[in-house]
């Protein structure tokens, strides 16, 4: 018992008191700001480097839902592109992933395009259910510990279930393996209604560096309503989490 | 007389593919079934190259009491081939033997079972698919079957195990993987970019990020001839280890979850948390990606962060020392984790266990000593092993190796002070050796990533081959479950932690 009370002394508080404004790393790459006068030719430049076409080349924006945060583009045009530690970048639009040149304000959702039924009935409780479909492990990894003691989404009745059957809804981590789309339909259908669908992380969103895998299978993300989308390479516990508290307007 | 293998000192090793010797397959069988019959020789890597109209094949042995690696090869027919099984006789060969089955339809007789791998979306036999695969059954009025995944009760990635049960008692487990195939080894010919092959080679398994990009940017310096630099090397292995580190205290966490005690789950998530931040704070990301590039790295060391490893390994070390000193001295949790889940040093050594997967059943295996690379080269690793193969060896092998890489990262960043070279930016346009193999290896936390490249005469990538520890160790877990009950397969199944995606591909 005395091990256990100075085990605890040690642990100390862990939980973050405050989700929506806790810190992260300033290297943390999240919201990225390209300058106005990027020229042309600067964004023909970034789109070439970026492994994944997440630049356009004519308009030099960036897509959040195929960037894998490398920091190139950054690297290469340090004076047009940098990467803030802005970790607050879900969306429930997938145009809204596409940051413009001379943007530099908050990733939104769009509150007209939530369905009424997710506030009126997962408000203060939110089951979901996990499929990793071709995940390579850190976003899963990084969905455990939007529940561990750091965390704790589950302070807010948001919590991963082991049955469809009790779920809310599916949480996607993959580009959806061609091996695993049967499964992921099979899972999603045995979701009662009402059931939300939520992608999390660049590969989940577009396919990422897999997208024009033909290992791939992209039809279900691409066939369905979805309603979160959550960037990052891994997607980050504090993008998850303040996603799904302005999804459930908390 | 003529040289039956190529013996190469070195890790990475590389030569012209012309210098491997091809032998007659009798020779190649004769060869490989010698030199594997002797323990401390275990097979890196055999595959074959569709090369015209016949199938090249490449293996590549460790030999850990002499460094070194050794390379044969022998050709088959591209179509209809029919050899000789090796695995009949070297067991540790039978996940290579029927990779080349289900990638080129090459039979091998004799082989105890030609089960698929991973049903990759260019296999040979289109027919083969996991919706009708038959699982081993028995017919019987006292057995039954169990079926689990692919989609799992907790938040993993997806695999399916089947089990023979009596009653409670497990008798048989078959484990059948492929679902997270994405085609990483045909996207690496096919992707154009040296950057993309990097972000690609992070993402084979994410929570072992460093261990594959490592082994891939020690793999590209090698075929473009870069030069070494030692404070790059320095810094590889502190974030190599860093992130064993960071997945053994996570793994310590779930394995007192597993068991219900929630104190350490929560105290050693929270320590997690710490170590990981720490990789935050290095490269911008928690798992390391984008940290690792090819000739040097965006994100040098700088003092600030090293002050912070330090502080780290300080905190972090005081705390999970005293945390893993009440886990095993708690006689709830030991009766849980003794003697469950044993795979013995007979079974690991037949198997051709690697990494942790093998030096928790007493079969010491790390390239990390046997075949060092970056900084390991200047700097020894201690051994860390346990004998008795069940998930407290398991268990306590995690919290011994990360008492040994704080150990290894303090050490390191004294060696860094000292050196204090700069550190080039990385290189994506480097040129490639023309007809040349390269085989580069790197202890990743579950144990030895190896990646193997052929290039062809234009110096373009011809073949690129990837494997993960896992590939050797899932069938360890298989074992590991025999008469026991079936609700200690999940503890079993975290006391490994196996890598899904590792070993799809």
């Amino acid at each position: 018992m005395l091990k256990e009370i100075k085990i605890l002394k040690s642990h100390g508080i862990q939980y973050v008191k405050d989700l929506r404004t806790q810190k992260v790393a300033e290297r943390f790459r999240g919201r990225p700001v390209i300058a106005n006068d990027i020229t042309d030719e600067e964004k023909r430049q970034a789109a070439a480097i970026c492994p994944t076409g997440a630049i356009d080349p004519a308009k030099g924006c960036i897509d959040l839902g195929r960037c894998v945060f490398c920091n190139e583009c950054a690297l290469a045009l340090p004076d047009k592109i940098r990467f803030t530690n802005d970790y607050r970048i879900a969306a429930n639009r997938r145009e809204d992933l596409i940051i413009r040149p001379g943007a530099d304000q908050p990733v939104r959702l769009a509150e007209h395009e939530i369905r009424p039924e997710i506030r009126n009935l997962f408000h203060g409780s939110l089951k979901l259910r996990q499929v990793s479909a071709g995940g390579d492990n850190s976003g899963e990894m990084e969905l455990n510990a939007a529940g561990n003691v750091n965390f704790d989404m589950g302070r807010y009745g948001i919590e991963f279930v082991a049955s469809p059957r009790h779920a809310d809804g599916i949480v996607i981590t993959g580009p959806v393996s061609k091996n695993m789309a049967t499964a992921l339909q099979m899972t999603y259908d045995a979701v009662p209604d009402p059931k939300m669908i939520i992608l999390v992380g660049t590969d989940a969103i577009s396919g990422g560096i897999f997208a024009d895998s033909p290992a791939v299978d992209r039809s279900f993300p691409e066939s369905h309503r979805i309603d979160l989308y959550v960037p990052g390479n891994p997607a980050h516990p504090l993008t998850f989490i303040n996603g799904l508290m302005d999804l459930l307007g908390l | 007389m003529s040289r039956k293998y190529l013996d190469i000192k070195a890790n990475p090793a590389i030569c012209n593919t012309d210098d491997i010797p091809v032998l007659p397959y009798h020779e190649f069988y004769d060869l490989v079934s010698n030199l594997l019959a002797d323990e401390s020789k275990h097979c890196l890597v055999y595959f074959a190259v569709p090369s015209g109209e016949n199938l090249q094949f490449y293996i590549a042995i460790a030999d850990d009491t002499r460094n070194s690696i050794l390379l044969a090869a022998h050709v088959s027919e591209r179509e209809g081939a029919i050899l000789q099984s090796l695995a009949s006789g070297a067991y540790q060969l039978h996940g290579f033997e029927r990779e080349i089955h289900e990638n080129y339809g090459v039979r091998f007789e004799g082989h105890p079972w030609l089960k698929p791998v991973r049903f990759p979306y260019n296999r040979h036999d289109q027919n083969s698919v996991m919706e009708n695969y038959p699982f081993y059954s028995i017919e019987s009025e006292e057995l039954h079957e169990v079926g689990v995944g692919p989609v799992h009760a907790g938040v993993i990635e997806p695999g399916h195990f089947r089990f023979i049960c009596n009653g409670e008692k497990v008798l048989h487990l078959e484990i059948q993987l492929g679902y997270q195939h994405r085609g990483v080894e045909q996207l690496m010919l096919a992707k154009e970019s040296a950057l993309q092959r990097c972000i690609l080679s992070e993402n084979i398994a994410g929570d072992t990020a460093i261990g594959h990009a490592l082994a891939h940017a020690q793999l590209t310096e090698a075929l473009s001839e870069t030069p070494e630099n030692e404070t790059l090397h320095i810094e590889r292995c502190i974030a190599l280890e860093l992130e064993r580190m960071a997945v053994h205290i996570g793994d310590t966490a779930a394995l007192c979850g597993d068991v219900a005690y929630q104190l350490g789950q929560v105290v050693c998530e929270a320590l997690r948390t710490t170590v990981i931040n720490t990789t935050q704070l290095w490269c911008g990301n928690r798992f390391g990606k984008s940290l690792i590039r090819p000739g040097g790295s965006n994100f040098p060391l700088t003092e600030e962060v090293a002050e912070s490893i330090l502080k780290l390994l300080d905190d972090t070390g005081r705390r999970y020392a005293e945390m893993a000193d009440r886990i095993f001295t708690l006689p709830s949790l030991l009766a849980r984790f003794e003697d469950i889940g044993i795979v013995t040093r007979e079974q690991a050594l037949k198997l051709g266990l690697v990494g942790m997967a093998a030096r928790s059943s007493g079969l010491f295996r790390d390239v990390r000593i046997s075949h060092p690379f970056q900084f390991y080269r200047n700097f020894p690793v201690q051994p860390v092993v346990q004998t008795s193969g069940d998930v407290l060896a398991r268990a306590l092998q995690r919290k011994k190796e990360v008492d040994e890489s704080i150990r290894i990262i303090q050490n390191l960043v004294a060696r860094w002070k000292e050196n204090k070279a700069d550190v080039p930016m990385p290189s994506y346009h480097s040129k490639l050796r023309p007809s040349t193999f390269a085989i580069s290896l790197t202890e990743g936390w579950r144990g030895e990533i190896c990646h193997t490249a052929v290039t062809n005469a234009e110096g373009k990538l011809q073949h690129y081959k990837i494997k993960d520890a896992s590939f050797h160790n899932w069938m360890a877990l298989a074992l590991a479950v025999r008469n026991q009950e079936i609700s200690d397969f999940p503890l079993c199944n975290k006391s490994y932690n196996l890598s899904y995606c590792g070993h799809d591909l």
